[in-house]
């Protein structure tokens, strides 16, 4: 009995499990892709290419961009041409979802490392998400801002697209059940070069703040710039922002019409823990840049693709994969993160952070938290 | 209320001036030579990137690389037009076409190896900063110098057009090609000439576009469609037409997002509809 | 020789045309892994066809051609979202729609020419893709359109992971498309087309009526574009702003050109080399593919003028 369980085993080892990677590696989302790959490649190279006595061998596939049609042939390519045994990466909504599909019909364990549209996890059931969602952190900010944050009346302005009004919703709806008064609120054009023009619209109302949310990219220093164009000081007026808002570009960008603005975020390079502190080292030792939330997403997709391996005791199969990622828990280099069983989504710490000089450098320094946050949007829904 | 429209004129015209600088080449290019040139932007690119790499890595003053900006996106159009391009002024539209977008294509690739994709940050000058408060407008510093820049280029772009020899020949070649290359004129040379003041001034706006819109590897193909509104509104071959499309677009976009957000992209687009509806040729362009 | 004798001529089936529809049969045998690709090769063919209706046969030079993609899909996805998910019924309501989008459309279209036409045709299409954006309770925005279920085909053949229905049915309406465009292309109207394209002036003076005949064929070519919209959104029940986009406009206009405009075969020749070449570059190098394609487009238009299929007839002269 035992030799043929050691058979077994040795047989398995042999086995190689196939990651299949599907990234927005060329075009406007490059860089998105290059953060998270990088991470991946260097959790790899930390932690050894085997795990569980399986070897890891990693596919790569480009969608371009959004491109849904794309992403589900890719998957599906995956998992017919190249048997994959994971699915992984997925940093667009559109692309998330369309290869939830595929996931759902072949039964293959996926790994969102950073689409973050609430709804993607619930298309296929052995789906996992290691990033964030838009209402985890904006609901919450907006919860905050109107209570602790002491803000009574906000200004919001967001991109007009699905995301924004995401997180237009989602923070509204924080602000006002934390007895706040939302005055007024505009949307922007997704491609927008320019914000004066909004901007303007928002000083015209004299708010006591102003809620902002952009895409990553030029966005951010653009409409950051743009608020000081128009004598818009964080001191006197609260700006406030998805983390986007004050990425390490957008801060060098700014320059010190940055300091003051507060941002929510599940994850800086700035986190003062020891396991943050060697990442970020090792990181920029391998690349020369600091790892942002595309990377964390990398690196704890990663992280709970090793764990869910160690523990399915060498089952690759869908069932076991994502049967042993619910309820997983660990400590990554934000803050402690683990998976909610229920929705296969991740729980997390939601920090709040201001803009200062430290040491002569600008930095998302953070001054409060708020812990073990879960998707708000789907526990709202009826089970 | 007339504070705030005068600085969303203000805004609209420095955002204008912008789109002017880097589109007034390829109009006269097009209008010009009749040569699709749709990597035009790709110049814009090369100039945006020589002032990144010049002020982060050499600590140059940013006012220094504007020319150099503007020099090398002109060097690189001598080189493209002399080895490759002349190849095909022969051929068709949509040969050229195809070709230059196989350049954006490589222009865009080789921006990613070199310098990543990620957005490039620029330190602009302290007193290129905040802004000047004036009959009760803020008047943003950057979008005052780029309108004093815009200026200062028209003016010596239109001076050196009707004022000097190589102008008039420039000038002659756009009308008549034939009647010209027969009365004598090089016009080859004026060809080349034009085309590096062309590319070079896409570069000088490439430079100056960082600051308000940002720098990355895929800039070649994101301002394509802006530029090509702007040539296709103003008239091929005028200068004076890319002026006055540029600033008509910038200030009604700017106008439109401060007055009806609502409407928000849809009006740049209907501005362009509008106009070509009604001239088909442009405002300033001539009909063949 | 007699006018019907020169359209007797013209329609006759070239035995290189033959090998070529017999050689799409090949991927079931030889590649059945890559059937999914070859569906969509397929339907980028068939979206070039339509464009080479207009711009190859009629001079109309389109940046915005994927309006009518867009509608075709949308329309798809929206009936099998909200109606009914039987897709041969689908298609023809999409490819009507679009149609009638087009017929709409050209009355504006075919008043201009050169740059104005090209700039309106891409004005045209960015302010639909605007819209779809803000009808986002209708589309679904940029999340993309949610729900879309496709019946098997006749019920028996279920749209599964391997392709092989979408394979085969984007194939049989590729074909059947390609038919019609070749009986309109070879017929009086067809040389009307190709009149008006080298001389729009001159064509009224001999009787045909151009700005009639532009309207109709550019309805013919936006309900084709519109059945390969919706043959996408069914293929792979997903339907998002990016088939509205200026880059997918762009992307089948390279095609068309890179295969050769005004061939009828340029499309799908186009169609296979560019989407195989970029499906072989990113899978090699997911990063630096563009530039490879750059070259490649570069060096086409160096050595082969007039598109790949241009190009080779000149080496292949044509025996009239």
């Amino acid at each position: 009995m035992l030799s043929l369980v050691m058979l077994a085993g040795s047989a398995s080892a042999q086995q190689t499990v196939r990651i299949g990677l599907i990234m927005p590696y060329s075009g406007q989302f490059a860089d998105t892709a290059t953060q998270m790959d990088n991470a991946i490649k260097l959790y790899v190279k930390q932690n050894g290419d085997t795990v569980a006595g399986h070897k890891l061998e990693f596919i790569r596939k480009d969608t371009g961009g959004i491109a849904p049609d794309v992403a589900k042939r890719l998957a599906q390519e995956l998992v017919v041409r190249d048997k994959v045994d994971v699915l992984a990466g997925f940093v667009l909504t559109p692309n998330a979802l369309a290869a939830a599909d595929v996931s759902a019909e072949a039964r293959k364990f996926m790994v969102v490392m950073n689409a973050a549209t609430s709804i993607i996890t619930t298309k296929s059931p052995y789906m996992a998400r290691t990033s964030l969602t838009t209402p985890q952190l904006n609901e919450t900010f907006g919860a905050w801002a109107a209570s602790k944050g002491g803000l009574k009346k906000v200004y919001t302005m967001v991109s007009d697209y699905g995301p924004g009004h995401d997180a237009e919703q989602a923070f509204q709806r924080g602000f006002k059940q934390a007895g706040g008064e939302v005055i007024g609120a505009v949307r922007f054009p997704v491609a927008n070069p320019d914000f004066a023009a909004f901007v303007q619209r928002a000083k015209d109302q004299s708010p006591e703040g102003i809620y902002a949310w952009v895409p990553g990219g030029a966005q951010p220093a653009a409409l950051g710039k743009a608020l000081a164009e128009r004598g818009i000081d964080p001191k006197r007026t609260r700006i406030l922002g998805q983390g986007e808002l004050t990425e390490e570009e957008a801060r060098k960008s700014m320059g010190d019409t940055a300091i003051g603005i507060i941002t929510a975020y599940h994850y800086d390079a700035s986190h003062d823990s020891k396991l943050n502190r060697d990442f970020v080292k090792a990181f920029n030792d391998a690349y020369g840049r600091n790892p942002n939330i595309y990377s964390i997403g990398g690196w704890d997709g990663m992280h709970l693709i090793y764990a869910v391996l160690k523990a399915s005791g060498g089952k690759t199969d869908g069932e076991a994969l994502i049967g042993a990622a619910k309820g997983m828990q660990w400590e990554s280099p934000r803050g402690p993160v683990s998976i909610d069983p229920e929705t296969r989504d991740i729980v997390q710490t939601v920090y709040i952070r201001r803009v200062e000089k430290v040491g002569g450098e600008l930095k998302n320094v953070e001054f409060d938290k708020v812990e073990n946050v879960k998707d708000p949007v789907k526990a709202r829904m009826p089970k | 209320m007339l504070g705030s429209f005068v600085g969303v004129v203000f805004d609209g015209l420095a955002y204008g001036m912008l789109l002017f600088l880097l589109s007034v080449g390829l109009s006269v290019t097009l209008g010009m030579m009749n040569f699709v040139n749709l990597a035009h932007c790709s110049f814009a690119m090369i100039g945006g990137y020589v002032t990144v790499t010049l002020t982060n890595s050499l600590g140059w003053p940013f006012l220094a690389t504007l020319p150099m900006a503007f020099l090398a996106a002109a060097a690189a159009s001598v080189v493209l037009e002399r080895t490759l391009y002349r190849r095909l002024y022969r051929a068709g539209e949509l040969d050229q076409c195809l070709f230059t977008i196989g350049v954006v294509f490589i222009s865009v690739a080789v921006a990613a190896y070199f310098y990543g994709t990620v957005q490039q940050p620029i330190d602009t000058p302290s007193y290129l900063r905040g802004s000047i408060t004036f009959i009760g407008v803020n008047f943003a510093a950057y979008r005052l110098f780029l309108i004093v820049v815009a200026l200062l280029v028209t003016a010596i772009l239109v001076f050196s057009l009707e004022y000097t020899r190589f102008g008039a020949q420039v000038r002659a070649a756009v009308d008549n090609q034939r009647m010209a290359r027969g009365l004598g004129i090089d016009v080859d040379r004026a060809f080349a000439v034009t085309f590096a003041l062309g590319g070079g001034l896409a570069g000088l706006g490439g430079a100056l576009a960082i600051e308000i819109v940002g720098l990355d590897h895929a800039f070649a193909f994101t301002y394509l469609v802006y530029v090509l509104i702007v040539v296709a509104v103003g008239g091929l071959g005028s200068i004076g037409g890319s002026f006055v499309a540029a600033a008509v677009l910038g200030v009604s976009d700017m106008a439109g997002k401060y007055y009806f957000p609502w409407l928000g992209a849809f009006l740049i687009y209907l501005v362009m509809v509008g106009i070509l509806m009604w001239r088909p040729a442009g405002l300033f362009g001539k009909r063949h | 020789m007699k006018s019907a004798d020169f359209f007797q001529e013209q329609i006759r089936w070239r035995p290189i045309e033959i090998a070529f529809w017999i050689a799409t049969l090949l991927p079931f045998v030889v590649a059945p892994a890559y059937l999914q690709l070859a569906s969509q090769i397929a339907i980028t063919a068939l979206f070039a066809l339509s464009l080479d209706l207009i711009l190859g046969y009629a001079g109309i030079v389109s940046l915005g051609h994927a309006a009518y993609f867009g509608v075709g899909a949308y329309t798809a996805g929206l009936l099998a979202k909200h109606a009914w998910g039987e897709p041969l019924s689908g298609l023809v309501v999409a490819g009507a729609l679009a149609g009638m989008v087009g017929y709409l459309t050209s009355h504006i279209i075919v008043r201009f020419r050169h740059l104005a036409l090209i700039m309106l045709t891409l004005g045209l299409g960015l302010l639909l893709h605007e819209a779809a954006n803000s009808a986002s309770a209708l589309t679904g925005g940029a999340d993309g359109l949610q729900g879309v279920r496709i019946r098997p085909l006749f019920e028996v053949f279920k749209f599964d992971l391997y392709g092989r229905t979408a394979y085969a049915y984007s194939l049989v309406v590729l074909f059947a498309c390609f038919l019609v465009s070749r009986r309109i292309i070879h017929s009086p109207f067809g040389l009307a087309l190709r009149g008006i394209r080298e001389n729009a002036l001159r064509m009224p003076a001999i009787g045909a009526p151009s700005r009639a005949h532009l309207r109709k064929v550019y309805t013919i070519a936006a309900l084709i574009a519109g059945v390969a919209g919706a043959l996408l959104a069914q293929t792979t029940e997903t339907v998002s702003l990016e088939v509205l986009s200026f880059g997918r406009s762009a992307d089948v206009l390279v095609i068309l050109i890179l295969g050769g405009a005004g061939r009828l075969y340029g499309g799908l020749l186009g169609a296979i080399i560019y989407m195989v070449a970029r499906d072989q570059f990113s899978g090699i190098n997911p990063q630096y593919w563009y530039f490879w394609i750059g070259l490649l487009l570069v060096t086409v238009v160096m050595l082969l003028p007039n598109g790949i299929l241009g190009g080779l007839a000149k080496f292949f002269p044509r025996k009239t």
